[in-house]
């Protein structure tokens, strides 16, 4: 086996914001992820790539804090962390954005954006729904998600809409890490485009982004560095720069081209 | 006119159309029997209440996406224990036992559901299964008089400013059930985790608490139910409450509140149980038997339900 060479973007000097340290996870018997080890700096997009089955979406459930590793450590500006719920990750500023839109579709889009953590006013604690209103719209115009109003019901949005809020609201409460787990699977042409625009949007805002997607050609125009995962091994990082189609189908699929 | 009715959604505002239809229909048909009389409407408005009130949990559990099935059984267990407690104790001493019955059979509830991971429509059945026995067995089928008369007063017959108490309790109940459920975070998070439980849960929302709570609430809002039927009937039987829960979901679901989880109204809900109280009234002044009554309530729900319920992507 190579040996695994981790490229950075910056020299060892800078901490990452997420560091991945020999995470391991089995299910009882099953292994789902053998040992992974990964660095997401500040300001860039790593893209975790690899087929069904390959154990990304059990990594994304480690760092989303649905279930802790069976071994290794998570770290977080250099600071261990554990997490038993996703509250925990929330608190740790991790957001999730889901390729099935998790969104409540009969709620208005200005409490999608704020659920969980709604505002209240007044000694009796009542939402504050004018203010959840108002700081929807600026956040949805800031990212150009264009939605008919914050209190549309999300259910008669666009799947481009939906995502344009799950995005909106991950973006907004996101202080580490942008986890975006196949976030066009479900969106058609234009809307892709629609979405990739926002992530291109969210790059410049110096917010590390971690995107699993099956999209090769997505993942060579947003990401710059491609970690490839086949069967729960970790097989490899390359730049994005600095490698092709052919490299990593091969790496993804365990045949030399 | 129209164009307002358009841009909502046909289950906000049917029950208050066919609220109108119905009661204007018994008001003619009915013009010399009593029906639009003020007393008459006074009378139907206190015998709805133990309906409201079970109504209003039912919009909660609705909501967050379970059902309680129970809530009949434990009209009937927390009005006899009030009951038998009044015997020798006062009337704090009754309602704490009453209230306290209804939150233990939510507490069972919930946890069965909540932390035992087991569907609501089971365990509520199971539940109203065991807890009409309990029921039954309490007082051996005897019926249980009440001489208290402060506690008849104030859970059933007595006034406050010339308003029934049946009719506060009623105003109390609708007043707090809505600010809970529309202006509070509580209320927020039980719409949410009805409507998607796992968008819910990675927001960091305590899917679970949610829905425990909301069957204790059930099960205390019903032990509240039994109280007033207790007060206003000055005693408690095995078969109070035992017609109510169709009566209930009825009203719940006529008024607009989503089977499925993640809508519903309490305004909606309390008008729910007038009209079922008016169908009640009407129907007996009308002259039919409680048989066609059932018939006729059970076609008016079906009506109701078809209009409300049906959604264009099914």
């Amino acid at each position: 086996m190579p040996a695994l060479s981790i490229p950075t973007v910056a020299s060892g000097d800078v901490t990452p914001v997420l560091s991945l340290q020999g995470i391991h996870k089995a299910f009882g018997a099953i292994v789902a992820v053998e040992r992974f080890d990964l660095d997401i700096f500040a300001g860039e997009v790593v893209a975790l790539v690899g087929d069904n089955g390959a154990g990304k979406s059990t990594l994304v459930k480690i760092i989303a804090g649905f279930h802790p590793p069976s071994a290794g450590r998570v770290l977080i500006d250099g600071a261990e962390v554990t997490m038993s719920d996703p509250s925990d990750s929330q608190a740790l500023g991790i957001q999730v954005v889901y390729q099935d839109l998790a969104l409540a579709d009969n709620q208005p889009v200005y409490m999608n954006m704020f659920l969980g953590k709604e505002l209240v006013k007044g000694p009796l604690r009542r939402l504050d729904r004018k203010r959840m209103v108002a700081e929807t719209e600026t956040l949805v115009k800031q990212l150009d998600v264009r939605i008919p109003s914050a209190k549309a019901t999300i259910r008669d949005l666009s799947g481009g809409q939906r995502q344009g809020v799950a995005i909106a609201r991950a973006t907004h409460w996101a202080t580490k890490l942008v986890l975006m787990d196949e976030p066009t699977a479900a969106l058609g042409v234009a809307e892709t485009a629609k979405v990739e625009k926002i992530i291109e949007t969210l790059k410049a805002r110096n917010l590390p982004i971690l995107l699993i997607s099956h999209s090769l050609d997505q993942v060579f125009r947003l990401s710059d560095r491609i970690c490839v995962l086949r069967r729960g091994k970790q097989i490899g990082i390359r730049e994005t720069a600095k490698t092709d189609n052919n490299e990593i189908v091969s790496m993804i699929t365990g045949l030399s081209t | 006119m129209i164009a307002v009715f358009k841009t909502i959604p046909p289950s906000r505002y049917v029950i208050y159309v066919g609220f109108l239809l119905i009661f204007v229909t018994f008001a003619v048909l009915l013009r010399n029997d009593g029906f639009a009389t003020p007393s008459n409407l006074f009378n139907i408005a206190q015998q709805t209440a133990p309906v409201t009130v079970m109504a209003i949990g039912m919009v909660y559990v609705l909501t967050a996406g379970e059902i309680d099935l129970s809530i009949g059984s434990i009209v009937a267990v927390s009005a006899l224990l009030a009951a038998v407690v009044l015997r020798e104790w006062s009337w704090p001493v009754a309602v704490v036992a009453g209230l306290g019955a209804g939150a233990a059979i939510g507490v069972l509830n919930g946890a069965l559901v909540a932390y035992g991971r087991l569907p609501s429509f089971l365990v509520t059945l199971a539940t109203m299964g065991v807890f009409a026995g309990v029921a039954r067995r309490m007082t051996d089928l005897q019926s249980v008089p009440i001489q208290n008369d402060f506690f008849n007063a104030f859970f059933g017959s007595g006034s406050l400013l010339g308003l029934p108490s049946l009719i506060l309790w009623t105003l109390v109940a609708v007043a707090v059930g809505y600010f809970v459920y529309r202006e509070t975070r509580y209320g927020a998070h039980v719409h949410a985790v009805g409507d998607n439980a796992r968008a819910a849960r990675a927001t960091g929302i305590k899917v679970l608490r949610v829905r425990f709570s909301v069957l204790v609430l059930s099960g205390m809002l019903a032990a509240l139910a039994g109280l007033l039927y207790a007060g206003r009937l000055h005693g408690a039987r095995y078969t109070l409450g035992e017609a109510d829960l169709l009566t209930v979901i009825a009203a719940v679901i006529v008024g607009g509140t989503r089977l499925n989880g993640g809508s519903g109204t309490i305004i909606g809900a309390l008008i729910g149980s007038l009209l079922m109280g008016i169908l009640n009234n009407g129907l007996i002044l009308m002259g039919y038997q409680p048989s066609d009554q059932m018939i006729a309530r059970g076609l008016i729900i079906l009506i109701a339900v078809a209009t409300t319920l049906r959604e264009p992507n099914r």
